[in-house]
């Protein structure tokens, strides 16, 4: 009778996240209709303006942006529906716990929650992408390269948030501590709104540290070729893969802990 | 169904669970009684395998919970003290999901439902957010969602703490069903009267140690008198007189507000006390009980008033 998996858990957060489903297609499709309008358009606008027919690396702006807001959406959704179950079910409600007493595993719950929250990254960069056609910023065929590296972010984000939340065990300041020291310069310092070059190095390890400009830097190369090394290119694939399976290695053995103590 | 050998947790410096021996038989309703920090919930954690042990033996359902926890826990009901229920979610959907996890089929589940809302009285409430439920029904929906695999065992950490006395009777009318059914019950509990009432055999523990095994009546015939002169003097006098009747019946405890004094016959021992000149404000002579047991073992009440 022990038929229990991971997919159990995501069944259930599902059901959660499905009595929130105006508040997630609200942020889904207002974050880049914001972005877009103001940044995208504005901005775009004044860039493409002084840089002429060059572009932003051969590009329009929007085009140019299109990968990094995509991934930056994609790493907010799912970093949501890691951190905020992860604290409910470890202090608030303790789902977790009553999970455990089945014959759940911890590890089938870290993956629970995880599947669950790239449903979410999905959703957020299937509409993400759509806001960007509609906008005319971005063609067809760059809908496979930039709904995945947005995905690859979310998820290797997401993991790591996972193993830093099953540690919370006082919830006071969590959120404002990673929105301030971990969300906002993550998003400011990843070449999102420009290339990473330029920046003085005592900010850009931010970005080489960051999945949002691994992410975007695979987007960008594959949704419209910018020049991007292919040894360069492997290490980004490379380090996501690394944080990614890294983060699920920690956040697996900390959910071990904290459920059999 | 269950077999301890020197089992042991430890926290740190502290050891919550000082190796303990004990073992339960199928059908069985067990208990396991004593004070707040006797090591009674650490126990049960580690019986409902979400608890390593330290060390020692440990046994469930012929399977080490250490190597094969999942399978185990598969055959277990859980009912936690600490209420987990998922509060936005309602009754039904609490019964659902949590045999979901279980990895039960929907066709089963959909039945099973039903029925366990029915066991819990809770049909009324099926819809209901959880949220919206008294202290007394969330404890039976808890008993019902532990249900829901149709467990061999049945783990209850302290069922009625918190609840009234009508509800703590309902629940124990439920519990009593399960029995009769065959369901192994092992309850933990700092109430006399819940211990007397569910369990058949009782482990009383304290500072994580065992301090007597056996059913209520052994326990109270080993460890206790027949009966119970309880005698009040007022507070100022209790240990005065305490001294100067030492010597009538069996053994006398001293409380701060009371006087206890043990004999096979209470109304014997009262007119003792009376005839040496000693006037009690109030008298009261009764059966010995659990609390009789728990006192004479560890020299303290079991719960601290």
């Amino acid at each position: 009778m022990s038929g229990s998996s991971a997919w159990h858990v995501a069944e259930a957060r599902l059901r959660n996240m499905w009595k929130w489903k105006r508040a997630i297609i609200f942020y889904g499709l207002g974050g880049p209709l914001l972005y877009l309008t103001s940044i995208g358009l504005g901005v775009g606008a004044l860039v493409d303006q002084h840089n002429g027919a060059a572009g932003m690396q051969g590009v329009p702006y929007l085009m140019f942006l299109a990968p990094a807001l995509l991934a930056a959406a994609s790493i907010q959704g799912a970093q949501d529906e890691v951190t905020f179950p992860t604290l409910a079910g470890f202090i608030w409600s303790k789902l977790f716990f009553a999970q455990a007493a089945t014959s759940l595993s911890p590890r089938q719950i870290a993956n629970g929650v995880l599947i669950a929250s790239a449903v979410r990254a999905v959703f957020t960069t299937i509409t993400y992408w759509l806001v960007l056609r509609v906008f005319g910023a971005v063609d067809t065929a760059s809908a496979l390269p930039l709904i995945l590296s947005g995905l690859l972010a979310g998820m290797c984000f997401a993991t790591v948030m996972l193993w830093v939340a099953a540690h919370v065990k006082n919830d006071d300041g969590f959120f404002a501590i990673v929105g301030r020291f971990v969300i906002t310069p993550m998003f400011l310092f990843s070449g999102t709104f420009y290339p990473l070059q330029p920046l003085p190095l005592s900010v850009q390890w931010i970005g080489w540290l960051s999945p949002l400009w691994h992410a975007t830097e695979i987007g960008r190369a594959l949704s419209f070729g910018a020049g991007v090394h292919a040894q360069l290119f492997a290490v980004h694939v490379a380090f996501l893969a690394l944080m990614g399976s890294a983060g699920l290695l920690l956040a697996h053995r900390q959910f071990e802990r904290r459920l059999t103590a | 169904m269950i077999r301890a050998q020197g089992l042991t947790k430890r926290y740190g410096d502290f050891t919550a669970v000082d190796s303990i021996d004990f073992a339960v038989r199928r059908g069985e309703s067990f208990g396991l009684l004593g004070p707040n920090g006797a090591g009674k919930s650490t126990t049960m954690r580690m019986i409902a395998a979400t608890t390593r042990r330290s060390s020692g033996e440990l046994e469930i359902l012929g399977k080490d919970p250490n190597r094969s926890g999942p399978e185990i826990r598969a055959h277990l009901g859980v009912v936690p003290q600490e209420g987990n229920l998922d509060t936005e979610l309602t009754c039904a959907e609490n019964l659902y999901i949590y045999g979901r996890y279980f990895g039960l089929a929907r066709g089963y589940l959909k039945l099973k439902v039903e029925e366990l809302l029915a066991f819990a009285q809770l049909e009324e409430k099926r819809d209901v957010k959880v949220d919206e439920l008294s202290g007394g029904m969330k404890r039976r929906l808890t008993i019902a969602r532990a249900l829901v695999n149709e467990p061999e065992v049945l783990l209850l950490d302290e069922p009625t703490t918190g609840l009234d006395p009508q509800a703590r009777h309902i629940l124990w009318d439920r519990l009593f069903r399960l029995r009769e059914q065959g369901v192994t019950l092992v309850t933990t509990t700092h109430f006399m009267d819940e211990a007397e009432q569910l369990c058949e055999r009782l482990m009383v523990m304290d500072r994580g140690r065992i301090m007597a095994e056996g059913s209520p009546q052994q326990l109270i015939r080993e460890h206790s008198t027949r009966e119970v002169l309880e005698l009040r003097f007022g507070s100022q006098r209790n240990a005065e007189v305490a001294a100067a009747i030492a010597d009538v019946g069996s053994y006398q405890e001293a409380l701060p507000d009371r006087i206890l004094v043990y004999a096979e016959d209470g109304e014997q021992a009262l007119r003792e006390i009376l005839s040496r000149g000693f006037d009690p404000l109030t008298s009261l002579v009764r059966r010995s009980s659990l609390e009789d047991v728990f006192l004479r073992l560890t020299g303290r009440t079991l719960v601290d008033e």
